[in-house]
């Protein structure tokens, strides 16, 4: 088959990463800007056999991916900001039953209802802290149409592989931006399922050894019958409160993600050799980051781009290597400093950390960057 | 040693005892459930019981199905993503007055109107049991409550009446002390192929009984034997002689395709057929 080149915006480039990654179910709530996500999914999941619903909230949404989810589907859902609070209680659920899917956040301006048709990327501790409780994160961004593709296949991956729900965070300005990119062939990027269990169902424990990053779990209606829950559960998914139980539970939730920080580091580095002064950016921001690291290296400035596609977990050792041998580092995002607080938190170097922060809806500028560096490099 | 017929679909290893006060009616619930789907000859490894968070919602924990043991409120919501993913499901809802009606009553209502195929039992105490009393949608008004210490003001949720107005294709009422009624109504709700409602009054001692000082376990389950009537022969009564009891039978029982069905055809649809 020829290379099929396609003019696509980031949400359609998104569902038809979905549709690769061989994604089955949608279920979701419209909301601008992520809502062509859900039209593109309710016009090709049903050509493939899989189904899209679409339901009475946000809650709702995410509820029946869960649901799917528990029944084997490669599921997903897409909202912005509104939504993506709503979904809050339920993140921690799919956090605590270990249930793979994928929540994609078209990020727009809040508080509350904000700007729903400019770009932000301000929901980015939410996405890390938004439900209760100790739980950890998996979170991707793309910076381009491509990556909205490519990200949201990895997304599913890292979903089945790790158990538990995984964060897209897109923005507006991705979101309806339109790009030229290639589409993959089938087989061209790797797509990850994970196995079930081949053991006799009773010896089969849902969370029992084996079954955490990597192993194999059953689906609802496999043939395997056990329990889930969001009370806190032993092994075989019944509650308990004892505090060895607990423990051990926690200590699982928390070792899946903290116990594979190098599988989950990605940062994308651009003149970083001999960079004196670091721009740190992510989603939309890092292409006009991007920019002005070329100018900044055009007009012989030694500026150097550091680009984490995947946020969460944060790149600590690749921020904390970044500032020891930088003079500065600016952080280049959309919103009043949030991952500036992990940057600075990463800085173990007291080196000099300058926001370049827009939070106005606009896209930031390259002269806006450019003049942070120029003052990084004084 | 003779086994007890329920004991097959329970699981015994570390559940039990379970949550529930002595003199709780969710207990006869889940036995007319378990019988239920004995008699129509269920295979277990088909059975996905999906519930909220309450006393009641406690069930599936206990029955060897499928369990899925969700938030509150939004069992519906997660059965909905089961059922769709996998229809060969039978899918067992599981949710109380407060989590069927309240926190989750939007999507109560959604289902419904839908007619996503699902048998949603409802046990309906009329409080919330499991935070300590406090009143819910079909608390009756004036009842006490713990946040309603002089009586409640407000009026009650019919929930036949609204999973029928929302569009279930079955709504039924039964009673704990008449277990027996009440397995048939659940028996009559798993054959059909839409959303299908049985409420099941069950009382709920500990606190409403002790709030509204209606006696022990015993004596509200006396209640319930002398204050039901059947929606035939209440039909004929004139309506002061139904206000204040419990009116139990089938009260909706239609024919309409269910939604993993529709969807069927919309994915033919898709693919051009
Ligand atoms: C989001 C959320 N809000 C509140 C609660 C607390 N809560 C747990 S169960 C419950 C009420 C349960 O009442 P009902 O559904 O009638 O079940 P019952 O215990 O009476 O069987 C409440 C309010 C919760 N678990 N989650
Ligand atoms: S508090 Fe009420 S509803 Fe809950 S278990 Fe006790 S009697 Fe049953
Ligand atoms: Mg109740």
């Amino acid at each position: 088959m020829s290379k099929q080149v396609a003019l696509l915006q980031g949400n359609e480039a998104c569902a038809l990463g979905a549709i690769y990654a061989g994604c089955d179910f949608f279920g979701g709530y419209p909301i601008t800007p992520s809502t062509e996500v859900a039209e593109e999914m309710a016009l090709m999941l049903p050509r493939s056999g899989g189904k899209f619903i679409q339901m009475e909230d946000e809650i709702a949404g995410i509820g029946t991916v869960l649901g799917a989810a528990a029944a084997g589907a490669k599921a997903m859902t897409a909202t912005s900001g509104p939504g993506f609070s709503l979904m809050m209680e339920l993140l921690g659920y799919g956090c605590m039953a270990e249930l793979p899917c994928v929540i994609v956040n078209v990020q727009r301006g809040g508080p509350s209802t904000g700007l729903p048709t400019k770009g932000a990327q301000a929901d980015m501790l939410q996405a890390r802290w938004g439900t209760h409780g100790d739980h950890q994160a998996i979170a991707l961004c793309p910076s381009s149409i491509e990556e909205c593709f490519t990200q949201t296949v990895k997304c599913f991956n890292l979903a089945e592989r790790f158990r538990m729900p995984v964060l897209l965070m897109m923005d507006e300005f991705i979101g309806h931006m339109r790009e030229k990119m290639t589409i993959p062939q089938p087989g061209e990027l790797e797509t990850y399922t994970h196995p079930r269990p081949k053991i006799k169902p009773a010896e089969y424990r849902h969370f029992g050894e084996g079954t955490g990053v990597g192993g194999a779990y059953a689906a609802m209606g496999s043939g395997y019958r056990f329990n889930i829950t969001g009370l806190t559960h032993d092994p075989k998914g019944f509650p308990t409160n004892r505090a060895d139980e607990t423990k051990w539970k926690m200590d699982r939730l928390r070792a899946k993600v903290a116990d594979h920080l190098p599988e989950l580091t990605e940062v994308e580095r651009e003149f970083m050799d001999d960079a004196e002064i670091v721009i740190f950016s992510y989603g939309a921001a890092a292409r006009t980051a991007q920019q002005a690291v070329r100018e900044a290296r055009a007009q012989g400035v030694k500026a150097g781009l550091l680009r984490p596609t995947v946020v969460w977990p944060f790149p600590d050792q690749v921020v904390t290597e970044a500032l020891r041998q930088a003079r500065a580092m600016v952080v280049a995002e959309l919103n009043q400093g949030q991952m500036i607080l992990e940057v600075e938190r990463a800085n173990r170097t007291h080196t000099r950390v300058l926001p370049a922060l827009r939070y106005d809806g606009e896209m930031i500028t390259p002269a806006e960057v450019m003049n942070v560096i120029a003052e990084a490099a004084r | 040693m003779k086994i007890h017929p329920a004991y097959e679909m329970l699981r015994p290893d570390k559940n039990f005892p379970n949550v529930w006060c002595p003199g709780c009616g969710h207990g006869i619930v889940q036995g007319a459930i378990i019988r239920a789907v004995q008699k129509l000859g269920l295979d277990r490894d088909e059975m996905a019981m999906v519930s909220g968070i309450g006393c009641s919602s406690r069930m599936p924990v206990y029955c060897d199905f499928n369990s899925l043991h969700t938030a509150h409120g939004r069992a519906i919501a997660f059965a909905t993503g089961v059922k769709l993913h996998n229809p060969k499901l039978h899918v067992i809802v599981i949710t109380g007055d407060g989590d069927a009606l309240a926190i989750g009553g939007n999507h109560f209502i959604h289902a419904a109107r839908r007619n996503v195929e699902m048998t949603v039992v409802l046990m309906n105490n009329m409080i919330y049991g499991m935070t300590g009393g406090q009143y819910s949608p079909t608390t009756p008004i004036g009842k006490r409550a713990s946040t309603a210490p002089y009586g409640t003001a407000e009026r009650d949720f019919d929930p036949c009446s609204l999973a029928k107005a929302a569009g279930a294709v079955f709504a039924a009422r039964g009673t704990v002390y008449n277990a027996a009624e009440l397995e048939k109504l659940i028996t009559q709700a798993l054959a059909k192929k839409g959303f299908a409602l049985v409420e099941a009054v069950s009382p709920c001692p500990t606190l409403y009984g002790r709030l509204n000082r209606e006696g022990n376990a015993v004596k509200m389950m006396q209640w319930q034997k002398e204050n039901t009537v059947n929606v035939k022969a209440a039909e004929k009564l004139p309506p002061e002689k139904v206000r204040g009891k419990i009116v139990t039978g089938v009260f909706h029982d239609a024919e309409t395709p269910g939604y993993t069905e529709i969807y069927d055809r919309v994915i033919a649809k898709a693919r051009g057929a």
